[in-house]
């Protein structure tokens, strides 16, 4: 079944650790192709940690949309999701995820 | 892949919100250091060499990316500046203990001073103590303006006159988006100065990372290696301001630079002299309005309040006599008006007889025996 799940890792920092039970870092696997037929991508990734990571009802904190909200960062093996393709990015074996978030105060 | 747009050979990690402009994580680095130190030149942030200046370090990443940065800048460009951590302890379990914790390293990493000032040492009351009183609902006033006071204090008790904060461009858009959905023209002009020297105190206040992306401060705190704390007080929802940012993320999204544009729209604000003559006018009341809410719990207040509203009435006479002899001059006049007394109960400068903090106070004060009084009858 090995070839048939994609593992990760996820790493969540600037507060958002809190909605996971204070664990900042995940090792996660994701199926190699979803429901609809397509690798997972982050979109796909965001609605996974809220369905079987996430230690808290306030799911809305995190993803809004199908997406992660708008104010926390995604780095994809420490480079912006901007550059990447954004939620789009299809996930790799081994990626590095960082959400940070940057809606925490001092 | 995409390569960085100023050296062409290292990947690039980061998008600039403001230009769009893609580079690799040293250059990002250099260039946002780099835009801090033009900041500091170009809009009148003077550091004076041989100067002790503070910074407010709360242990987020803000304060926290400030004085790593003025700690760079610094030795890079030999300011020869002496920068001492500020912190204020506003005695809430749960949420300062963590991130003064962070501060204190912050120090050692840093070869920084600190100096770390309580509210309980200060007015009494620590913020726990004041939300038992109060409740959650209003608190946030008491809180904010002890730690006004307190960071002025504790400059002052270090012989400093210049504080530097870590508010950043987000913030000041956010402030922004909040003075123009009430309709506080004059508060919104204000909020957008990067230098703002307040009629109640001498001592300067300078805002380095006023035009550093909220996005960007994070990305250098990351890629540096930043040790800072995130928390949310315990206390503060603050609905407001929390619709605010959703609303200037949700526009960031769309289109990057409407943080900037939003913070350069509050500069031009301040200098619209013609608004700022007629709205500045309307000003004492709603800010006596918010003061009555605080003095409800206790009628004591309103012989001051009936004082401050004659003050600002012969204030008002005034400006608008300078205004017939033909002064041109009505913002720096109506900041000239209000003179910087003491204090009558704590000596601390004020333009009230008794300063805002002696007033909250005193509200606390003097409904504790009424509200012990009123469990024994139970």
């Amino acid at each position: 079944m090995a070839t048939d799940s994609i593992a990760i890792n996820v790493e969540l920092a600037g507060g958002l650790e809190i909605l996971f039970n204070n664990e900042r870092k995940l090792n996660v696997e994701l199926p190699a192709t979803t429901a609809n037929g397509s690798p997972p991508n982050i979109n796909y990734l965001v609605g996974h940690l809220c369905d079987h990571h996430m230690k808290d009802s306030r799911r809305e904190l995190f993803e809004l949309q199908g997406t992660v909200r708008p104010g926390i960062l995604v780095l994809i093996n420490d480079a912006d999701w901007e550059l990447e393709g954004e939620g789009e990015y299809e996930l790799k074996p081994k990626d590095q995820i960082l959400f940070v978030s940057t809606l925490h105060g001092g | 892949m995409h390569y960085c747009a100023i050296c062409g050979i290292e990947r690039a990690q980061v998008i600039r919100p403001k230009n769009g402009q893609k580079l690799c994580r040293s250059c990002f680095i250099d260039a946002f250091e780099m835009e801090i130190h033009t900041t500091i030149l170009e809009s009148g942030i003077m550091l004076t060499r041989g100067e002790r200046i503070a910074i407010g370090a709360s242990g987020g990443k803000d304060s926290t990316v400030l004085a790593a940065v003025l700690k760079v800048l610094n030795e890079r460009y030999d300011y020869g500046v002496e920068f001492i951590l500020l912190s204020i302890d506003e005695g809430i379990h749960g949420y300062r203990d963590d991130s003064l914790e962070t501060v204190k390293r912050n120090a050692v990493q840093y070869g920084m001073e600190l100096c770390i000032l309580g509210y309980e040492a200060l007015y009494g009351w620590t913020m726990d103590q004041v939300v038992e009183k109060v409740g959650k609902k209003g608190n946030c006033t008491y809180c904010g303006v002890f730690r006004r006071q307190a960071l002025d204090r504790g400059a002052k008790h270090l012989n400093i006159s210049h504080i530097l904060t870590g508010h950043n461009a987000d913030d000041i858009a956010e402030t922004i988006l909040m003075n123009f959905l009430r309709g506080d023209l004059p508060r919104l002009g204000r909020c957008a100065e990067i230098i703002t020297a307040s009629q109640a105190s001498t001592m300067k206040r300078s805002k380095p990372l006023k035009y550093a992306y909220e996005k960007e401060i994070v990305l250098y705190a990351h890629y540096r290696g930043l040790d800072y704390f995130s928390t949310e007080c315990v206390y503060s929802p603050e609905a407001f301001r929390g619709n605010a940012r959703a609303l200037l993320k949700d526009l960031e999204k769309i289109r990057p630079s409407s943080v900037l544009d939003i913070v350069r729209s509050g500069e031009h604000l301040i200098h619209y002299p013609a608004t700022t003559q007629i709205l500045k006018s309307g000003m004492p009341h709603n800010e006596m309005n918010k003061d009555a809410g605080i003095s409800v719990r206790g009628n004591e207040n309103e012989g001051g309040l009936l004082k401050m509203r004659q003050v600002a009435s012969s204030q008002l006479e005034s400006k608008c006599a300078s205004k017939t002899q033909g002064t041109t001059k009505p913002q720096t006049e109506a900041l000239h008006i209000q003179s910087i007394g003491n204090c009558e109960r704590c000596g601390y400068m004020s333009s009230q007889p008794i300063c805002k903090a002696c007033v909250l106070v005193e509200n606390l004060n003097k409904t504790y025996p009424s509200i012990a009084v009123s469990v024994k009858e139970y």
